[in-house]
């Protein structure tokens, strides 16, 4: 249930300001993607592309391509909506909904989008909290709400209420930035797990985690503040991180600059 | 290096001073809501009996001890009741077309602006423009749903206003996070964005109630006057307890003025009763708390 990702000279804007010029690319299905780059060169924008989340902000647009398995998602009958049910997303910060339960939390996704029976309910919430490494340290305290659990569980929790949806594809934006390395190393190792049955797409400030993590890596940058980002450089992670052929890779890798 | 610093005298007192004032304006504003309830209290006890809560003032003499407010407690909490339904699905269905729809554009910025006239219409205005328009133009009866119309046209703008301050305090994050799972933005709005800000959301709309649950311009001139029980809202002049109030109070014998000041006492009490309803609805519907 994994899928490709292919991506031709996408833009994007915010108003009239434009974040991203001509990126392509293209990300295989059962590995991980890492986005690495500077702070504003529009990794997370990129990111947002890739599930129509970008729209959702007032004014900002999108041009270019992203076929998900050869569909366009951006074709005019397109309904956006169905598009992030099939490319869920993690974001930065944990973001539960307070209102809720771990249960409630985890069965959101579906509850939201139509009718489950119970048990079928029980099975989904179960699986998706297994599969996030979260359901042995909250299946006695399915009841107590999600905004109760450690910022590590919680992010976790989120991951758990994406994959509860069953998507092709997952985003994570800067999952772990907020994270202890403890809880850091338990969503790598479910990366690493998860890369079986997803396409994961991950964007990341900690290069050693680029490095430990992904299959292939991406190099965003802007030529200078103001300009649009662009994609420098993108290959094997290993040989993004041994042996780079833009000079500017290697200088933002070994930490010369950004 | 720089030595660490003693607190000077001098800032010393300037703290002392400040703090004073800071009691002293908390004592000041606390000195007319404290009288209030006591002089209610104490004048509204003597008549607070199951006589005024379950008689009118039907065939009660001018000089008459006894009789009650039952028709004017029964004609409040419908005309309430009716501005709230009224006003609280417009008001709300306005708060989310002004933060989730409005983007800050044309349409939403007058909007805006007219909810803030609204806010500054003086409840006479209010009473007025429905007696002209309801009564004089359409040529309908005063009734208790005229005096809830009135009422609803001074809920309104409260009800948007706090509304509309507690969805915009439901953090972007849930949004999101709710779109990213493929739920259809109303959706989202109805099961995430609501319920998160459902507690101020109904805070707001108490305190809207309360407002307009001791309005007496506007009722005077919209439900008319009775001494009887009415019980339909929709035909008919009816009561209202600030009428009764209002009527009591003006008389020349003290039976009346008891009377007045019982009714008073029980417009607190029912304000205070819905405020503690709502709350526990509110605590029942909010997020659990604790872990």
């Amino acid at each position: 249930m994994s899928k490709q990702i292919q991506v031709s000279g996408l833009d994007a804007y915010y108003g009239g300001h434009k974040a991203i010029e001509d990126v392509s690319m293209t990300i295989e299905p059962r590995s991980i993607t890492a986005f690495i780059g500077p702070s504003g060169c529009g990794k997370s924008t990129f990111l947002r592309t890739l599930n129509r989340m970008h729209e959702v902000i007032p004014g900002a647009r999108v041009e270019g391509k992203v076929l998900l398995d050869g569909e366009d998602l951006y074709a005019s009958s397109v309904e956006p909506v169905s598009v992030r049910r099939m490319i869920g997303m993690v974001f930065q910060r944990p973001n539960p909904f307070p209102t809720m339960s771990i249960y409630e939390n985890v069965a959101a996704g579906l509850r939201l989008n139509g009718r489950v029976s119970k048990s079928e309910m029980d099975g989904v919430v179960e699986t998706s909290l297994k599969g996030a490494n979260l359901w042995n340290e909250v299946k006695d305290r399915l009841n107590k709400p999600g905004a109760g659990l450690s910022g590590g569980q919680q992010q976790r929790l989120c991951i758990a209420r994406a994959i509860a949806v069953q998507p092709q594809v997952l985003l994570m934006d800067e999952p772990c930035s907020a994270l202890d390395p403890i809880s850091t190393l338990a969503i790598e190792d479910l990366m690493a797990k998860l890369k079986d049955d997803y396409t994961i797409v991950i964007v990341t400030h900690n290069m050693q985690q680029a490095a430990r993590v992904s299959d292939r890596t991406a190099f965003f940058n802007l030529a200078e503040q103001g300009k649009p980002g662009k994609v420098v450089e993108m290959d094997e992670t290993s040989r993004m991180f041994t042996n780079p052929t833009e000079k500017a890779t290697e200088d933002y890798i070994t930490g010369r600059f950004g | 290096m720089t030595a660490i610093q003693h607190i000077s005298t001098s800032r010393r007192i300037k703290d002392r001073v400040v703090q004073g004032l800071v009691y002293l304006a908390f004592a000041l504003a606390v000195v007319p809501l404290v009288s209030v309830l006591w002089l209610v209290i104490k004048n509204g006890l003597g008549r607070f009996d199951l006589d005024f809560l379950t008689h009118s003032m039907r065939n009660i003499g001018a000089r008459d001890a006894g009789g009650g407010a039952y028709h004017a407690i029964i004609g409040t909490l419908e005309q309430v009741l009716l501005a709230s339904l009224i006003s609280v699905p417009i008001g709300l269905l306005t708060a989310i077309y002004l933060v989730e729809y409005g983007n800050g554009g044309r349409l939403s910025r007058y909007i805006s602006f007219f909810v803030d006239v609204m806010t500054g219409v003086p409840s006479v205005v209010a009473g007025l423009f429905i007696l002209a328009f309801w009564v004089l133009f359409l040529g309908l009866p005063f009734s208790g749903f005229a005096g809830a119309l009135a009422l609803s046209i001074l809920m309104m703008p409260t009800v948007v206003r706090s509304a509309e301050e507690m969805l915009r305090l439901v953090p972007n994050d849930l949004r999101e996070a709710s779109y990213a799972l493929g739920v259809a933005k109303w959706r989202t709005i109805m099961k995430v964005v609501l319920p998160t800000a459902l507690t101020g959301i109904i805070t707001g709309v108490m305190l809207a109630v309360a407002r307009v649950a001791g309005e007496t311009a506007p009722l005077l001139l919209t439900v008319f006057f009775t001494d009887s029980i009415n019980n339909d809202p929709f035909s008919g002049p009816q009561m209202g307890l600030p009428l009764f109030v209002f009527d009591q109070a003006g008389r020349p014998n003290d039976t009346a003025v008891d009377r007045a000041w019982t009714g008073a006492l029980t417009l607190i009490l029912i304000v205070m009763l819905l405020n503690l309803v709502a709350r526990l609805i509110a605590r029942w519907r909010a997020p659990a708390r604790g872990r």
